[in-house]
């Protein structure tokens, strides 16, 4: 095994591109299991941990640019304003420890359905995408075209994930988690859910519920449509008991959950529902605050 | 492949390091700082927890190669020069916080971060900081009072220094 170590971002892709099998490594909090317990011996390590910009974010008030490497800490600390269903879903990773190390840009890597950053970058928005850099040049993937099997994404082997970009929350944003206790818990399901007044649309994203990551589509167009022709967004009206059941139901009949040993298909179904109906009612508590206070 | 970084203030060196081999491994096997103890290898207890450039880390998820030049504190270097305990591990003893000991050293390390970020914490705080360290002995009410015993002298170390 190699171990790479390019002081710079132009060397790590030169270094990818030599190496395509290699395993990037920032954080550690997934690779190091694999190599701790021997599930995987790749034929070298790239180490990110020198390449300082992965650490750093940017926004131009619109657009929040995520280095691949910034600790969920940090985004818990820094970014709860402009992206709070990230900085929700951050809060519930693994442990402070965890927190200091891992980051949106390994969770993209490893890919996994579980990973809690998903549910909130596909509710932040379709026009999320992740920066995926080669010697080649450099593209944005759509968030949802980068999930595209378990554990598997959408970048090319010589490709290194730069940064994430994630609208700046445009209205209320929410996560919840399925879990035995909250800390140090891989999520029995997840649920992220998004308001976006400007639009008129809402973003959902389902965790460890399906193959990959997903949406519940239907379930973003039924609201979508209800908050519209009864004007909603402009009324900011209680949206009553028959349109928060149904979102649960649309969002339950999205997943294609598996039973195994974290819990059963039938018990994530029902949890989906149950978070999807909290967290809409407690976004649209949050907006209809928020246009009364604005009136 | 040979990894040098800084332990406790000194330089050390370690060689045929493998290359995925963790941080922890070295610092127990390699470098004679057996302190951080090894338990799930998974992030999962804090056994290992130490301090990587200030940050507290678990240091089986550090792979070794990785802290090449950097600056590494495990729970010896909270320990005075004479090997006087600090003032974290000493209101662990007053407290008996310890029974088999095993996760003493990253809960040390842990507390030893919470304070000097919020030296007067709440029991939900210290809960949440100590959240990724797993003790299977004790119930963790001897380790809350500890902290609290911790948080008492810390603030009035300060006051007294003012």
């Amino acid at each position: 095994m190699e171990f790479l170590r390019p002081a710079t971002w132009d060397e790590a892709l030169a270094a990818k591109a030599e190496h395509p099998t290699a395993l990037p490594i920032s954080g550690g909090t997934d690779v190091m299991v694999e190599l701790n317990f021997d599930v995987h011996r790749p034929s070298a390590i790239l180490d990110l941990n020198r390449i300082t910009e992965l650490t750093e974010w940017s926004s131009d008030g619109a657009t929040v640019r995520l280095g691949a490497a910034v600790p969920y800490a940090r985004i818990i600390e820094e970014l709860s304003g402009p992206l709070p269903g990230l900085a929700l879903a951050a809060h519930t990773v693994g442990s402070p420890q965890i927190r200091n190390r891992g980051s949106v840009g390994g969770n993209l890597g490893a890919a996994s359905p579980a990973g809690d950053s998903h549910p909130a970058l596909l509710a932040a928005g379709r026009e999320v995408c992740v920066e995926a850099h080669s010697v080649r040049g450099s593209r944005l993937i759509p968030i949802d075209e980068f999930y595209v099997g378990v554990k598997r994404n959408s970048l090319e082997p010589d490709e290194l994930i730069r940064a994430v970009r994630i609208p700046v929350a445009d209205g209320p944003q929410q996560f919840s988690k399925i879990g035995t206790r909250n800390a140090m818990v891989i999520a029995v399901c997840a649920f992220g859910f998004a308001l976006h007044p400007e639009d008129g649309t809402v973003g959902t994203g389902i965790g460890s519920a399906a193959p990959t990551p997903r949406r519940a589509v239907e379930a973003e167009e039924y609201l979508r449509g209800v908050l519209a022709e009864r004007g909603l967004w402009e009324s900011g009206e209680l949206l009553g008991p028959e349109v928060v059941q149904r979102f649960g139901e649309l969002v339950k009949a999205a997943a294609s959950p598996i039973d195994d040993v974290r819990g059963t298909a039938d018990y994530r179904r029902h949890a989906l529902a149950v978070m999807a109906r909290r967290t809409l009612t407690w976004c649209w508590n949050d907006y209809r605050k928020q246009i009364r206070s604005a009136a | 492949m040979r990894v040098t970084f800084s332990a406790n203030g000194k330089p050390v060196e370690a060689d045929d390091v493998w290359e995925g081999e963790s941080l922890l491994y070295v610092l127990r096997e390699r470098v004679g700082l057996p302190g951080s103890k090894n338990a799930c290898e998974q992030g999962e207890c804090g056994s290992c927890t130490v301090y990587l450039d200030g940050v507290p880390v678990c240091s089986c998820l550090v792979a070794a190669g990785q802290v090449q030049g950097r600056e590494v504190r495990t729970v010896e270097g909270l320990a005075g020069p004479d090997g006087e305990l600090g003032l974290v591990q000493q209101a662990f003893v007053d407290a008996g916080a310890v029974q088999c000991g095993f996760c003493t050293p990253g809960l040390l390390v842990q507390t030893d971060a919470l304070l000097a970020a919020d030296p007067q914490p709440s029991d939900t705080d210290i809960r949440e900081a100590l959240s990724g360290n797993l003790c299977r002995c004790t119930g963790y009410e001897k380790i809350m009072d500890a902290v609290r015993l911790a948080s008492a002298r810390t603030c009035a170390g300060k006051e007294h220094a003012e």
